[in-house]
């Protein structure tokens, strides 16, 4: 199991360990994954009145790589449109932290964390009567 | 201390390896052990099949006491001891070797699902040749039902193996009520004693075994070699599997390594020896570990049977962290884990899996093997590593969140990838 250095990196020191309240204002939540299959995920983001993405915080159940997946991207998020953070790719993930063919479904999940928390905040934000869940 | 023995123990302060908490992988060759090969590799090198000089003469009778410690260590006859590479190579020789010898008899072969892989990929083999196997399910606690085992067996039923002592959780199945079953259907029983001997007392006879398999470097002897036991009265037949000069019986072929085999006389003698000791000092750090990480971390689970089972071995599962990560932050110290994470194939243990523990657990579980030269110092600080770490991890995880909320995880619906 050779880990790259920015994975360990990440996986010791994670950033933006934590979580906001799903219910608050212009907070997007996503979960993907699930715990039989060793990997679930949870990015958040906190989006201002301009539309920009102006914090994130994650939380993880998963090996070396879904952790350092999901701590990079919620670094890379901060800063971003709604529309720009829905363009990174998990191939810029798995590049960045050097990620091994079997390790490539943990950069694929934090990319469907990115989307499901935007679409989390849109659909929140959208139409205000939506029901959260 | 010898030098061999401060190579594993270090101090804290001096430590530069990981603890080594593996001694159901492999144990360091003892010191006196060592003693014992060495001028078998040097001055007494002759070829045991050599009969026409002091050279192999000497060499013979090295292998030839070797035996005898051997057998003894099983209460056998040294007649009835067949030396091997090791103990996979003894589970085939046996498996296989009897299964063919007695195919006329019949075709069945009853063995359990948490059975070690040289047994199980023994049988798979066998399935495609024509056999059939039955590999049956265990209880929760990992023990055998023996009335299970009973309906199990079929007129045809010519061969059941069993593991005396389970490799991942260490529980000891009841192999005298065992052997007494497969007795009176006359049904070859061959014991696979590899986690057993130095452990538990192993003795041919109150388990009416008749195949054993052993190993060297389980017991503080050297890798490569093993033997396998082969009932003498009444007389148990097997095909050989590898072929040359007749070594051993025409049984296994081969040029016997001399230095491997006095190694392993010396060790088995030495593990008998040394067992009620080893045991009683392994048992109160196997407690003391136990109690140390369960008053520090809640949502420990232990896998495997309490009772029946050698102090050596603690496979412990903690929920809401998972595996692989969890082996990657107990980096200091040396310890297994149930998940195959490694091998890339993201499989759980499938021994854990037989007793019926959730994926999760089965990915989150820790195997904690103690030995002869395992220390309370180290005990102490592996708990105090796990405690941190598995504290670390949990404050990472969704999940540990979720459980604290009093959210049932079951209840959550996940979404698949």
């Amino acid at each position: 199991m050779a880990y790259s250095e920015k994975v360990i990196d990440h996986y010791e020191n994670p950033r933006n360990v934590g979580g906001f309240g799903k219910e608050d204002a212009g907070v997007g939540t996503g979960m993907v994954g699930a715990p039989a299959c060793g990997d679930v995920m949870r990015l958040q983001i906190k989006v201002n009145e301009q539309g920009i993405i102006e914090d994130a915080k994650f939380k993880t159940y998963g090996c070396g790589s879904a952790i350092a997946s999901s701590s990079l991207v919620t670094e890379w998020v901060k800063g971003k449109t709604l529309d720009e953070a829905m363009t990174i790719k998990n191939s810029q993930i798995a590049e960045e932290l050097e990620l091994p063919p079997v390790k490539i479904h943990c950069s694929v999940l934090a990319e469907d964390a990115i989307k499901a928390a935007i679409e989390d905040y849109r659909k929140k934000s959208g139409a205000s009567s939506s029901e959260t869940h | 201390m010898s030098a061999v023995q401060a190579d594993v123990v270090q101090s804290p302060a001096v430590r530069e390896r990981p603890i080594y908490l593996d001694y159901q992988a492999t144990t360091p060759v003892d010191p006196l052990v060592v003693e014992a090969m060495l001028p078998y590799l040097t001055q007494n090198f002759g070829n045991p099949a050599s009969r026409s000089h002091s050279y192999g003469w000497s060499a013979e009778e090295a292998v030839e006491n070797a035996r005898a410690q051997v057998a003894n260590a099983i209460h056998a006859d040294p007649k009835e001891i067949v030396w091997t590479s090791g103990a996979t190579e003894a589970s085939n020789l046996a498996i296989k070797g009897a299964a063919h010898f007695y195919s006329g008899k019949g075709k069945h072969i009853l063995t359990l699902r948490t059975e070690h892989k040289a047994t199980l990929d023994t049988c798979r083999q066998l399935e495609r040749e024509g056999f059939e196997v039955t590999y049956l399910d265990v209880q929760e606690n990992g023990l055998v039902d023996l009335e299970a085992f009973r309906a199990a067996l079929r007129p045809d039923t010519v061969l059941a193996s069993i593991l005396f002592v389970n490799n991942e959780i260490g529980v000891i199945q009841p192999m005298e009520e065992i052997g007494k079953i497969l007795r009176e259907h006359k049904i070859i029983f061959h014991v696979d004693a590899v986690q057993a001997l130095g452990k538990v007392p192993v003795d041919v006879e109150t388990i009416q075994a008749d195949l054993m398999s052993l190993s060297a470097h389980k017991i503080y002897g050297p890798k490569g070699i093993g033997a396998l036991y082969v009932r003498r009265k009444p007389r148990v037949r097997i095909e050989a599997q590898i072929h040359g000069g007749g070594h051993e019986r025409g049984m296994r072929s081969g040029t016997l390594p001399t230095h491997q085999i006095v190694g392993m006389g010396a060790a088995a003698e030495l593990a008998v020896r040394s067992m009620e000791s080893d045991n009683r000092r392994i048992r109160q750090l196997r407690d003391r570990l136990l109690e140390g990480i369960m008053s520090r971390v809640d949502e420990v689970y232990i896998n495997g049977d309490m009772e029946h089972r050698v102090p050596h071995n603690l496979n412990l599962s903690f929920a809401f962290v998972e595996g692989e990560s969890l082996i990657m932050a107990l980096k200091g110290i040396a310890v297994s884990s149930g998940s195959a994470c490694t091998s890339a194939s993201l499989e759980p243990s499938y021994v854990l899996r037989a007793l019926g523990k959730s994926d999760e657990l089965a990915h989150s579980s820790i195997r904690f093997g103690i030995g002869r030269y395992t220390t309370e110092e180290e005990i102490d600080e592996t708990i105090a590593l796990v405690a941190a770490k598995v504290g670390k991890l949990r404050e990472l995880s969704p999940l540990w969140e979720m459980h604290l909320e009093g959210i049932d995880l079951n209840s959550v619906q996940w979404a698949a990838h």
